[in-house]
């Protein structure tokens, strides 16, 4: 056990220092873009000297890297500091926007993981049958459409022709759980058709490539059905490479929803860090990015925990 | 053409083994075995068994043994097929039967005990819950029945702790042990046949016996027929009633062991035979004069990080001479060769080859140094590229050691080719169209290439058959007499000590307990260790293994 919480501190370690390098890379990554929020609000028409005690006004006539510093400070003491643009308080401007944000991926991810998983292990079962390569053709085909034309293509037979769900996802603090589930059906089937191929495909290969084992051979030489076989004796061997795979589409539906948010007007982090980027709200796109930057990091971290533990080599050394 | 034999010379058995006129349990006729280019593996093979006979399979690789002991169970691996045959198990035709069908069969009446142990066993899941497995999906026994079961066969076949042995995963016990755990998975569900797939060829002499015991004393117990495969005759001739000589898929010769050792009729049967003996006997082989010493390794001490492998090892190599270093997986032996090739850097000690000090890392030995110290690997097949052919490989170390022009470079090769036996126009040729054999001459015409004073030839034969070995041994001993040629071959196999070995170290746990000349070493007096070693070579008498249980039990 001691030897797996050393693997777990020293990764949780690791996990923080690369938080802090994206924090360093995003805050002067942003301080490239030309303009700042002073000439963004003021517009074209703005004398120098009113944009100049705009910026006094706003801390942003102090250097980069000391703002860079009481920011850190700020974010350390879990203070997200305000708004350049409506002075609110970030954390409240982000807290509901990534609770929706987490409801909607979590939503996808109860829908697309099982289903990935089961059409992946049964791929692997019947592979080389008709069913597999319908699954593999029909998975393949819907990852390889951008996310907007599926989600179109859902709103035109779902929401128009057929009218069982909302094409606008407004979902809000007071809705039912079921009126929430309601509205972002959509969306959420949108990120299913978008992330499935990619864990149904990996559980299959990861699975397969098992198959030629020795190990697996004996089993079958034992007599054992092939269903057991791949649930009992594949699968937990073939779990880390599946578990990273889930990691990293887990951290795409948190992440990567921005076009699925836009499309279907969903009040999401993604949306809100895109508008922030546009007006030059620094503060609030670093919250942002330090947000999805933990979710990956964070889900990265579970991936490796979760292929250690199931790892009896790792688990119970000699 | 076979004949069931019903077996009555070994004296102690159950009631239930005495001799009555009995219906075989397996039977195999006509059996036709092709991969999926349509060669042939296996053709016409007739095998009947009778409960609670024993009948081995013996051949070199290709000869189509494993095919045939996986077709008793009606399983054929990736890109083979049966295409023709009958197979009965206990009157039952099972090739007629469904998937679901044969499955029944497997591991119920007929069972397997692979070569590796420990390939075998799921690294996922304890132990226990693999030796349960097959018992509770054949509904023979619960859980609970066959834990304990299991825990009992523990305490007879002496695993340590036998009560919580179960509980541990495959990793965390040792290459012998997992094979005795193999063996008691196989006997689960009282299966009437098990087959036996070279399950003693993995494991070091000393484990081998002890193997050897159990799976003999396991047969009589529960009353199993047995296919037995392997390639040593030795080994075969301890357990079996009857042999079955394969060669290329094809029957050469069944008759009983005594028969098949004592007046063997096909001249393969005989040539296997003959060389087996000729394993037995020593080689007093010393050298004519006192020679240079080329290679003197001191008080060599090396660590694996904390672990010390090697303690206080000195060992020396004259001209012209061959040094076994011989000693079990994980006595270091490997070790000491990396050290000397400069892989694994010594703690401390040192190294002298031909009068100055060889430098302990590899990065910082000198051209020279690097090309009179050659290596040839255990496995040729790991140790050529595939994407090069072999003049390519061989070439190579001409170009980079003496800068020749490319029309020198292929004369060079040719009489390479030629000193180790292969034709000249095997220089176009890919290493993956040659056999094991030819390969491991490629292999030696490699480190010839470099013209080199000292080969270190790590475990050179194990990874070859009986024949092909002999003739690798042979060919490496006419190098040495045409070029003077110094050897240091590490081995954990007695049979080439005895031929080829002017000197032998034994190693044991990182130090060396004997070392000598080849011929001292193995006369009384002994180190305990080196009697124990020699005592657990298989010898070719029938009643070897007998003697062994019968001096124990004394």
């Amino acid at each position: 056990m001691i030897h797996i919480l050393k693997i777990v501190t020293q990764r949780f370690a690791l996990g923080l220092l690369t938080l802090f390098a994206i924090s360093l890379i995003i805050t002067f990554g942003v301080e490239l873009l030309p303009g700042d929020l002073a000439e963004a609000i003021l517009g074209q028409g703005a004398t120098p000297e009113t944009v100049k005690v705009f910026r006094t006004e706003l801390g942003l006539d102090k250097p980069a890297h000391l703002r860079y510093l009481s920011w850190l400070y700020g974010m350390a003491t879990g203070d997200m500091g305000v708004s350049l643009a409506n002075k609110r308080e970030i954390s409240e401007l982000i807290g509901i926007r990534l609770s929706n944000t987490i409801f909607l991926g979590g939503f996808a991810a109860a829908i697309s993981i099982p289903l990935a998983l089961f059409l992946g292990i049964l791929a692997a079962l019947y592979r080389n049958t008709l069913y597999d390569r319908v699954v593999n053709t029909f998975t393949l085909t819907s990852i390889s459409f951008p996310e907007f034309f599926v989600a179109y293509i859902l709103i035109l037979f779902f929401a128009i022709k057929l009218g069982w769900f909302p094409g606008i996802s407004n979902v809000s603090t007071n809705l039912s759980l079921g009126d929430k589930l309601y509205r972002s059906m959509l969306p959420a089937a949108t990120l299913t058709l978008v992330v499935v191929a990619h864990m149904m495909r990996m559980t299959r290969a990861a699975i397969i490539n098992l198959l030629a084992s020795p190990y697996i051979e004996m089993v079958r030489l034992k007599g054992i059905s092939p269903m057991k076989i791949i649930l009992r004796h594949a699968l937990p061997n073939a779990l880390a490479p599946i578990v990273n795979v889930v990691a990293i589409n887990l951290a795409y539906l948190v992440v990567g929803v921005v076009i699925v948010e836009v499309v279907f007007v969903y009040p999401g982090l993604g949306q809100l860090m895109v508008d922030s980027v546009s007006k030059r709200d620094i503060p609030v796109v670093q919250a942002c990015s330090m947000i999805f930057a933990s979710v990956y990091i964070l889900l990265n971290l579970s991936a490796d925990i979760i292929s250690i533990v199931t790892n009896p080599r790792l688990l119970h050394p000699r | 053409m076979s004949i069931g034999f019903c077996r009555s010379t070994h004296a102690p058995l159950a009631p239930q083994r005495r001799c009555k006129i009995e219906k075989p349990i397996l039977k195999i006729q006509g059996l036709r075995i092709e991969n999926l280019a349509g060669e042939v593996l296996v053709d016409n093979a007739n095998i009947e068994l009778m409960p609670g006979e024993i009948l081995g399979l013996i051949g070199e690789s290709g000869a189509g043994k494993s095919t045939i002991g996986l077709a008793a169970m009606s399983y054929a691996r990736a890109g083979c097929k049966i295409t023709r045959g009958h197979i009965e198990i206990d009157g039952v035709q099972v090739r007629d039967l469904s998937a679901k069908g044969r499955a029944q069969f497997r591991g119920r009446r007929i069972a397997y005990v692979a070569q590796s142990a420990a390939a075998s066993f799921n690294p996922a899941h304890r132990i226990m819950d693999q030796i349960c497995e097959m018992p509770v999906h054949h509904g023979v026994l619960t859980h609970a029945e066959a834990e304990a079961w299991a825990v009992e066969m523990f305490r007879t076949l002496e695993l340590p702790d036998p009560d919580n042995f179960g509980a541990r995963y495959p990793h965390q016990v040792s290459g012998g042990q997992l094979q005795r755990a193999m063996a008691i998975m196989a006997i689960s569900a009282h299966p009437d046949i098990v087959v036996f797939d070279e399950p003693t060829t993995a494991l070091d002499v000393t484990t081998q016996i002890e193997v050897l015991l159990l799976i003999k004393k396991m047969i009589r117990d529960y009353n199993i027929a047995a296919l037995y495969i392997t390639h040593d005759l030795a080994v075969v001739a301890q357990i079996a009633d009857r042999i079955l000589v394969l060669q290329s898929g094809k029957m050469v010769e069944l008759d009983t062991t005594a028969n098949i050792l004592h007046a063997p009729k096909a001249t393969y049967t005989k040539e296997l035979v003959e060389d087996r003996q000729t394993s037995d006997v020593f080689r007093e082989k010393l050298l004519k004069s006192e020679r240079e010493v080329i290679l003197d390794a001191s008080n060599i001490i090396a660590h694996y990080g904390d672990f010390r492998v090697l303690n206080d090892v000195s060992i020396t190599v004259a001209k012209g001479e061959t040094v076994a270093i011989v000693g079990e997986s994980g006595s270091g032996k490997t070790s000491l060769a990396r050290v000397m090739v400069g892989l694994t850097q010594l703690t401390s000690g040192s190294l002298t080859f031909m009068g100055s000090t060889l430098a302990p890392s590899l990065k910082n030995r000198s051209r020279d140094d690097l090309r009179k110290i050659q290596l040839i690997y255990q496995q040729p097949d790991v140790a050529l590229n595939p994407r090069q052919t072999v003049g390519e490989i061989i070439g190579r170390p001409i170009m980079f050691y003496f800068n020749r022009s490319d029309a020198e470079i292929t004369d060079r090769t040719a009489q390479l080719l030629h000193q180790v036996g292969l034709p000249e126009d095997y220089m176009n040729r890919y290493s993956t169209a040659l056999s094991g054999g030819q390969k491991q001459r490629v292999c030696i015409a490699r480190a010839l290439a470099a013209e080199p004073t000292l080969i270190i030839c790590d475990e050179p034969t194990s990874a070859l058959d009986q024949l092909v070995a002999e003739d690798i041994l042979k060919l490496l001993q006419q190098l040495q007499d045409d070029m003077g040629l110094s050897y240091l071959v590490i081995t954990h196999d007695l049979g080439i000590v005895r031929r080829i070995a002017h000197r032998t170290a034994i190693l044991l746990g990182g130090e060396i307990v004997a070392n000598g000349p080849t011929g001292d070493i193995f006369k009384p007096p002994f180190h305990t260790y080196t009697e124990k070693l020699l005592q657990s070579v298989p010898e070719l008498r029938e009643t070897w293994l007998e003697e062994i249980i019968y001096k124990r039990s004394a």
